[in-house]
């Protein structure tokens, strides 16, 4: 996108494809004003009858939406019938606090338990729990029946958060979308948009106010206030993947992608186990990333839950090659127990392939589980983080010394290829000097560090453009040098998931990419479209 | 409930124990927590589990203590009841667990 051009555009993160333009309303979830609180005994009456009322109204929202809607409720009902839950509030109006504070009180106790989770899907249940605190409080304070909610159909809402039960309170028969300043693409309420065919994108960080909005979420935009120019790019788009979307599916059944002649590797990425459960995920090559640091739950695994994992994904995964990359934590993914606290900077600090060369303990345990894994599939192992070719070569003996270890004590181990991620800019300037099986292109962080820009932080959307000629060239370099080595070059980044970035790519000489598996079909298509002389949409 | 009393036994009726594998991709997470949590109702007895190892024993009838325990993607779950239909509710646990939470039952 271009900056002049968008005056007012914001990116985040997609939760739910799709296109939406009409009013824009900002919505505040929160709790009503302040109560009065009563005696001891009538705070706790006035509490029960809460809980009667919420599970009331939330089993008619749940009975009116039914399908995956229900389901998702249902945590929030059986909260409400869980005695070890209602107990501490009970208790707390016993010690004289009032109904709503106690109950406000228990809740964000857990809710800080959940977000501490390194885990994004615990986390994400988080607004679950606030959904449930602030329609009990709402009943607390008077607000008894749950208001249908005056949005004007076709709206694009904007709030900080929406819980799941506040998007079903609101009328989407008539379209419309969903712009969060935070939320998380694996919510609930993520979910139910997706299975509403309701645009969703999160993570805008701050918004300006405005009365029109354009909310793209295929490219993780909102437009606001937009001149007629980006609406009518905004249209286009719109029609552009109308009708793109029938033609995807038939496009992804294909055995492989081609262009100009060239096969092109189709690979996923990877977050979880269950992200091979997507629809599409079969239709891969293989899987071009997976991000083990997924396993840091709280807990650091042990050598057989890792095994456990890594053998289900190469199970799944048959003979298509699988690469796996080392625990990735550090920067914007701490975990308590492993990560450095109070780093001024964690982006250039002790993550990737840094953080696990200082603490072999640790690393030894991932190392030993993936030389067992390796044993049975096509596996790769890539380090991230790296910027000088000793950081590989002590990573190499380390995984040298596992499998010597394992295979001495009568246990099957291999050493798999290994190969690196290409994201500090001084290992894609120097990257000859490696003595790597393959290389990985991680746009995401590349891109960052060369335009000095945090991609977490809004207000550098417009400088914060992957496609710069600086980032271009240093892909464009890494992916010659493969070509003259005979090492595979793919690219896992944002960018390879992103229909408008590749074109650039496959110019760059790049033939093997890791995409979401939710966008494979539009990548696959895409190809094709640029393989028989279209412009790429 | 207190979970103490599941450590002597004869109480009131004898102890079962179970072992499974929770092999639920996202680990112990809400629709799997519910699931068990109104399987746990169904029985009388006291039912207790943790992830193999855990320092305490949480209450199996509690969806908010279940989640809250974290039990992640191929960790072993430990189940033990106690009454007069323990046995019973180890072994329907267990084939709950085991069976990844099938979308039946209601």
């Amino acid at each position: 996108m271009q900056a002049d051009a968008a005056r007012l555009a914001y990116r985040g993160r997609t939760a739910s494809i799709g296109f939406a333009h009409g009013h824009f309303v900002r919505f505040n979830a929160g709790a009503s004003g302040k109560r009065a609180a009563g005696s001891l005994r009538e705070e706790a009456e006035a509490f029960r009858n809460a809980v009667h009322a919420a599970s009331r109204q939330i089993a008619d929202l749940a009975g009116a939406a039914g399908g995956e809607a229900a389901q998702i409720l249902e945590f929030q009902v059986a909260l409400l019938e869980d005695e070890e839950f209602l107990d501490p509030v009970f208790a707390l109006i016993d010690d004289g606090v009032a109904a709503d504070a106690a109950f406000s009180r228990i809740i964000d106790e857990q809710m800080a338990d959940y977000n501490s989770a390194p885990d994004e899907y615990l986390q994400a249940r988080s607004s679950d729990l606030a959904d449930l605190r602030d329609r009990v409080l709402r009943i607390l304070s008077g607000g008894g029946e749950s208001r249908s909610l005056s949005i004007p159909q076709g709206a694009v809402v904007c709030a900080d958060d929406l819980p799941p039960s506040r998007f079903l309170e609101i009328d989407w028969s008539g379209g419309g979308g969903l712009a969060l300043l935070r939320g998380s693409p694996t919510s609930h309420v993520a979910m139910l948009a997706r299975a509403r065919g309701i645009p969703m994108v999160v993570q805008l960080g701050s918004v300006s106010n405005a009365s029109v909005a354009l909310l793209d979420g295929e490219g993780a935009t909102l437009e606001l206030d937009p001149s007629v120019e980006q609406i009518g790019l905004f249209e286009r788009r719109r029609e552009v993947h109308r009708k793109n979307r029938a033609s995807a599916r038939a496009i992804l059944r294909r055995p492989t992608a081609s262009w100009r002649g060239e096969r092109i590797r189709l690979l996923i990425n990877i977050q979880r186990v269950e992200d091979l459960e997507h629809a599409d995920a079969q239709y891969a090559d293989g899987i071009g990333l997976m991000r083990s640091e997924f396993l840091l739950d709280g807990t650091l695994p042990d050598e057989e839950t890792q095994y456990q994992a890594y053998d289900a994904v190469l199970r799944w995964a048959d003979q298509r090659p699988v690469t796996i990359r080392t625990f990735d934590a550090g920067g914007d993914k701490p975990v308590s127990g492993f990560t450095p606290e109070g780093e001024a900077n964690p982006f250039l600090g002790l993550r990737g392939l840094r953080l696990c060369l200082s603490r072999p303990d640790i690393f030894t345990i991932q190392l030993r589980a993936l030389a067992r894994a390796a044993v049975h599939g096509n596996l790769k192992v890539m380090f991230p983080m790296v910027t000088e070719p000793r950081e590989l070569e002590a990573a190499r003996k380390l995984f040298a010394e596992a499998v010597r270890s394992l295979q001495a004590d009568g246990v099957a181990a291999m050493l798999p290829e290994l190969g690196i991620m290409v994201e500090v800019p001084a290992a894609a300037m120097a990257i000859a000097d490696f003595k790597a099986a393959f290389f990985s292109i991680g746009s995401n962080d590349l891109a960052q560090y060369v335009l000095a820009c945090d991609r977490s932080n809004g207000a550098l959307a417009s400088l914060m453009d992957p496609l710069h000629p600086a980032v271009i060239e240093l892909i464009a370099r890494t992916a010659e040098y493969g070509r003259r080595s005979g090492r595979a070059v793919s690219l896992c980044g944002d960018m390879a998931s992103d229909p408008r970035c590749i074109p650039a790519l496959l110019d760059c000489g790049l033939r093997e990419l890791s995409v979401n598996a939710s966008a494979l079909a539009q990548i696959k298509q895409t190809i094709d479209r640029l393989s028989s002389g279209g412009s790429g949409g | 409930m207190d979970m103490d009393m599941l450590e002597t036994s004869k109480v009131n009726g004898e102890a079962f124990t179970g072992m499974v594998q929770l092999i639920h991709a996202v680990g112990m997470h809400a629709r799997p927590a519910v699931k068990l949590t109104k399987l746990a109702k169904r029985f009388q007895s006291h039912i207790a589990i943790r992830v193999e190892g855990a320092a305490d024993w949480i209450n199996a009838k509690s969806v908010a203590k279940v989640m809250a325990m974290r039990a992640a993607h191929g960790s072993m779950i430990e189940i033990k009841a106690l009454g007069a239909d323990a046995e019973a509710a180890v072994a329907a646990l267990v084939d709950l667990v085991a069976a990844d939470f099938p979308e039946t039952g209601h």
